[in-house]
């Protein structure tokens, strides 16, 4: 095969020779190479099949515009499927491959498509197999969902390689006062003037060179501007997109660390997520030359012609040998010049009659004529061209390639982010960005100017713009007008051929034809959203780089109007993809999220605990012994607790110092129940509602002294709670005097619950005396000490119905508490126990925890009437009793029995009257166990109407997800010990 | 990404603060009606514009805030404390 790389050209290094695979065969590339130029300097054409109809595409492009050459790199868990060719770097050893054929991009046994493109048009997935009258959004749906997965495979890109992704991401952070995106002249120039005016700037580049365009020109160095930055202090990003810009200045960038490089390097993140946070921002994006619709204009040969002057001036790649070019403006003509001097046969049909181009008359030029239709499939044969859009005068001219500039669009992307719509400027056939309130700035060509003398002038200004709107300086500016060609530009979107089966593209990627956007018109989607989504036109990678003024113009048309009056879609970041790896970063695996561990975390391991998720925190599950399931170890734990003793870490719950001579008035106010009489030396079961009537939260306050308290919430709830309370502190009872303060961490918590649970704890205290049923009576609260001179609290408090205490020591002496508290506990056949048996224990005694308050249930519904108080108004008192909230039929706090003792049911059945099992039933069990105290299943839930209504009845516990179903028994939650007796002792 | 300047820690990320709600609601009395209460905690004008709205710098010095942010732009105008006394010695300190 012959090479297309020519002596001479191009800035790639010739002495660095790099070998890379391209669907399984070997190939050789120079180091400076992207993967497109390589292909094209290896004459491979054919690089994908289109999305639906599976035609060959080729390069359309060079930059990050492409549409055509997506194409997947590496392999494995490596395998990174729609990536430009067009801005890989080439390095040694890279692998990729065409997408969507099968076997191959140059024999696709689906190519078939191409013929039955009339079934292919706009919407015909969605009208096929979605929208099935008169069975749409039933019937169809469910077809539409058992065609998808075979549509997804036909119609579509490269696939993910589905295995976990081994390489890993980071996110970075930086601040500037300024940041220049894009570094052609006008950012160049910015970004100088900026340093020069003392500003700390941030250069970001999406290319692997800095230069912007002037790297597709022949004699271009960027060596000198790249000291003279450096020298500034500029910190200069290569290889980094800005892919958005968001609120208050904030850029979004990704940096690509190494996918240019062949070694993976687990040291080495293989991208960068950045989040810069500036003063000002000035872009510089440059502009993107856009195609021209005709029949066929997607054959592989097909570029714009800055594409072809990048290949030739940068990669020394001459891309044709007879190249027509079509055009309708002046930029083309420096490149036909270099192509024809280059070797190539080059003729240019400009659609304008009337203008002047000073040449050496080394190339044809064919005034007023455009191409409408090229000949060949997989590649150009020849070009049918017309004297005027409306077809005549035919004449075929033989070439191998076509080259398209149907004019120029800024890329206005990054401002649109921003919410700021582009006008139309009809001079110039395109968008231009407009001006915003933001510290926002676009300069360049972004700001539609063609020459370069006026992107650095634009770029100064900008520069100028930036200092004044930071009150740095107070100096007059002035931009260059947009345009800059000594021709006016003459707008050619479209050339028609009516012929059956004519395709012409307007968006490559996604197959999109001027017929759909025509298709799209008539069946009304006249809005220019709609348009787009409804034919997808400049979705996806593309976001509308290169199509999406073909279609505004078509539509434009349709609808007999300006293209300004039918208005652009909204560009949304990112500007181009970025990976799902990046997004997350490090939080990945186990650090997805934050670990939180008590300070006994260790011991409980060292004591054989399994551990269990609980929000953030790690708790003990259960302990058990050899060969223990975990049914075996928690009803042996829960089974000790009741008959001598258990201890349990309950470090997790919140913990709050509330403190000042408002405290009292404070907790009277947010719990539902009483507080300003509990006396010094007390603790108080609370329930806190929220200003709606339903509950928050439930925990204990224990008044330690006359204007301090010590608070305990929930273990998920602790965060919330504690923000609650300062809000109603600093912004709704502002006079009070309290002080609240988050003291979870500084705290260690256990439970010591059993009938031997006092004799356990006066081996450990100091002064046993301060523990007899006198000293601390149940919900008594006491300062004292643990051997050892230990300071700690204890309070009297039972979640197991137990005779029971919550000790608490400072974190730094958990292990030390532990130790004693475990040494003693033994020699009386105690046990460590988890949550399980925490739960099975708590479930008996019908304790409700988050499973039951999930935030619909009223105090009422969980049978705590009695909590609230009738002689005080506190928050959610009043919303409490509104109308909805007292309805009959709510559902009420039950415990549940299986009918048959021996059966076993679920938290999550579905309860259901008896012939009528269907929807949400009745009611539902939110928690159960197996009691060792009653011998069997248990649980506890809600049933509409209560234990009065249906204890007498038996009700269906309906759990169609494990396909299960047993009958119920309706009893009372308070299955043990009703009196609490036990507590008492 | 909106940026709260923290009248006690400067200049900060929106991802360490908490939205609280609508700001100019003037709560009830505990011993409220129904109605009013209803009325304080479900009714929302819906503003298009400058409002004012509490956020909490939660994952800062915990201080609740008053931040006047237009619901449009996220462009935020003033940030005050919420607590009328430290207001004034914010104030007072400028
Ligand atoms: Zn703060």
């Amino acid at each position: 095969m012959k090479t297309r790389r020519i002596d001479n050209y191009g800035k790639i290094n010739r002495d660095k020779i790099l070998s890379f695979r391209w669907d399984k065969k070997n190939y050789k590339g120079f180091e400076g190479d992207t993967l497109a130029s390589a292909l094209l300097a290896n004459n491979i054409g054919i690089v994908g099949r289109s999305f639906k109809y599976h035609r060959p595409r080729g390069i359309f492009s060079s930059g990050v515009e492409e549409s055509g050459a997506l194409v997947t790199i590496g392999s494995k868990d490596r395998r990174d499927p729609n990536v430009r060719a067009t801005t890989q770097e080439l390095y040694n050893g890279l692998e990729a491959s065409g997408q969507n054929a099968f076997p191959n991009v140059n024999f696709d046994l689906a190519g078939i498509n191409n013929y039955l493109g009339r079934f292919f048009a706009a919407g015909f997935y969605y009208k096929t197999f979605m929208g099935i009258p008169p069975l749409e959004w039933g019937k169809g749906t469910a077809i539409w969902m058992f065609f998808e997965k075979f549509i997804r495979k036909a119609a579509g890109m490269g696939s993910a390689s589905g295995l976990p992704d081994p390489d890993t991401y980071e996110h970075a952070h930086d601040f500037c006062d300024l940041i220049v995106v894009g570094s052609g002249p006008a950012g160049v120039a910015a970004a100088i003037e900026a340093a020069e005016k003392k500003l700390d700037v941030i250069l970001v580049e999406q290319d692997s060179l800095i230069g912007g365009n002037q790297l597709a020109e022949n004699d271009f160095d960027n060596s000198q501007i790249k000291n003279q930055l450096e020298n500034l202090g500029i910190k200069i990003m290569t290889r980094t997109t800005a892919f958005g810009l968001y609120d208050n200045c904030v850029v979004g960038l990704l940096e690509r660390v190494t996918d240019h490089i062949s070694a993976s390097n687990v040291n080495i993140p293989r991208q960068r997520f950045w989040t810069i946070r500036a003063k000002h921002i000035i872009v510089g994006a440059g502009a993107i030359e856009r195609h021209i619709a005709f029949n066929n204009n997607d054959i592989p040969g097909v570029m714009t012609v800055n594409a072809s002057k990048h290949y030739l001036n940068r990669y020394g790649v001459l891309t044709g040998k007879r190249i027509v070019i079509a055009t309708n403006n002046d930029s083309v003509y420096e490149t036909a010049h270099q192509l024809s001097e280059a070797g190539a046969n080059v003729t240019v049909l400009d659609s304008r009659t009337n203008f002047e181009i000073e040449t050496n008359k080394s190339f044809e030029i064919r005034k007023g004529y455009v191409p409408y239709n090229i000949n060949g499939s997989k590649k150009i044969n020849s070009l049918d061209i017309s004297k005027s859009v409306t077809i005549n005068k035919s004449e075929t001219i033989n070439c191998d390639q076509v080259l398209l500039s149907g004019g120029w669009s800024p890329a206005v992307h990054l401002l649109s982010h921003r919410g700021v719509k582009p006008k139309w400027d009809y001079n110039n056939a395109c968008f231009l960005p407009s001006d915003t309130k933001e510290n926002i700035t676009m300069v360049g060509s972004s700001r539609g100017l063609w020459n370069k003398n006026d992107c650095i002038a634009s770029g100064i200004a900008g520069t100028t713009d930036a200092l004044n709107r930071l009150g740095i300086s107070k100096t007059n500016y002035f931009f260059p007008k947009p345009g800059g060609w000594k021709n006016p530009i003459q707008p050619l979107y479209e050339v028609k051929y009516k012929k059956s089966r004519s395709k012409s593209f307007v968006d490559y990627q996604h197959d999109v034809t001027t017929d759909d956007v025509r298709l799209a018109h008539r069946e009304g989607f006249i809005s220019v959203e709609h348009l787009k989504r409804y034919t997808t036109l400049g979705m996806a990678n593309d976001q509308g780089k290169m199509g999406n003024i073909i279609g505004l113009s078509l539509m434009a048309e349709l609808l007999n109007k300006e293209i300004s009056e039918v208005g652009t879609t909204v560009f949304r970041p990112p500007y181009t993809p970025v990976s799902i790896g990046a997004l997350s970063g490090r939080n990945v695996g186990k650090h997805f999220r934050p670990l939180r561990v008590t300070p006994m975390h260790q011991w409980n391991i060292d004591h054989g605990a399994k551990m269990i998720e609980v929000g953030l925190y790690q708790r003990p599950w259960y302990y058990p012994k050899e060969n223990e399931t975990l049914s075996d170890s928690y009803i042996r734990e829960a089974s000790t607790v009741r008959k001598t003793v258990g201890i349990c870490d309950v470090t997790s719950l919140g913990k709050i110092a509330i403190q000042g001579p408002d405290s009292t008035e404070f907790l009277n106010r947010i719990y539902s129940n009483g507080f300003s009489k509990l006396q010094v030396g007390k603790a108080r079961y609370g329930i806190m509602l929220r200003d709606d009537g339903i509950v928050m939260d439930d925990g204990t306050s224990w008044r330690l002294a006359e204007n301090e308290y010590f608070m305990t919430t929930s273990t998920g709830e602790a965060a919330k709670v504690m923000s609650w309370l300062e809000e109603l502190l600093q912004t709704r009872w502002t006079d009070l005097n309290v002080n609240v303060t988050s003291v979870s961490e500084q705290w260690a918590g256990v439970s010591i619950a059993g009938p031997k649970s006092r004799e356990v704890l006066n081996n450990c205290v100091d002064d046993s005396l301060v523990i007899t049923n006198n000293n601390l009576p149940f919900m008594g609260v006491t300062s004292t000490f643990l051997k050892g001179n230990i300071p700690c609290r204890i309070a009297r408090i039972s979640f197991s119905g137990e005779l029971a205490f919550e000790v608490y020591v400072k974190s730094d002496f958990a292990n030390t508490m532990m130790d004693l508290l475990w040494e003693n506990a033994k020699k009386y056949d105690g046990c460590l126990y988890g949550l399980e048996a925490l739960g099975a224990l708590r479930v008996e005694k019908g304790h409700v925890t988050a499973a039951e308050l999930d935030g619909r249930v009223t105090i009422d519904d969980a049978g705590l009437s009695k909590m609230a108080s009738t002689k005080k108004s506190y928050i959610g008192s009043a919303m409490r009793k509104r109308g909805v909230l007292k309805n009959n039929d709510r559902e009420i706090l039950v415990g549940f029995f299986p009918t048959n003792l021996k059966e076993t049911f679920n938290a999550g059945t579905i309860v259901c009257e008896k012939n009528n099992i269907k929807g949400q039933g009745i009611g539902r069990i939110t928690s159960v166990t197996y009691s060792p105290e009653l011998g069997h299943w248990i649980g506890i839930g809600f049933v509409k109407g209560g234990l009065d209504k249906w204890k007498d009845t038996t009700l269906v516990g309906a759990d169609p997800v494990r396909n299960k179903q047993m009958n119920l028994k309706v009893v009372s939650p308070h299955m043990i010990d009703p009196k609490g007796e036990r507590m008492y002792a | 990404m909106i940026r709260i300047n923290c009248p006690y820690c400067g200049e900060r990320d929106h991802s360490e603060f908490s939205y609280g709600g609508d700001a100019t609601i003037n709560y009830p009395s505990l011993d409220a009606s129904e109605k009013e209460w209803t009325e304080a905690i479900f009714f929302r004008k819906n503003i298009k514009g400058f409002q004012f709205e509490t956020w909490h710098h939660s994952n800062g010095c915990r201080m609740w805030l008053v931040v006047e942010r237009s619901t449009v732009t996220h462009e935020i105008k003033s940030v005050k404390p919420s607590h009328p006394d430290l207001q004034k010695i914010v104030e007072n300190n400028k």
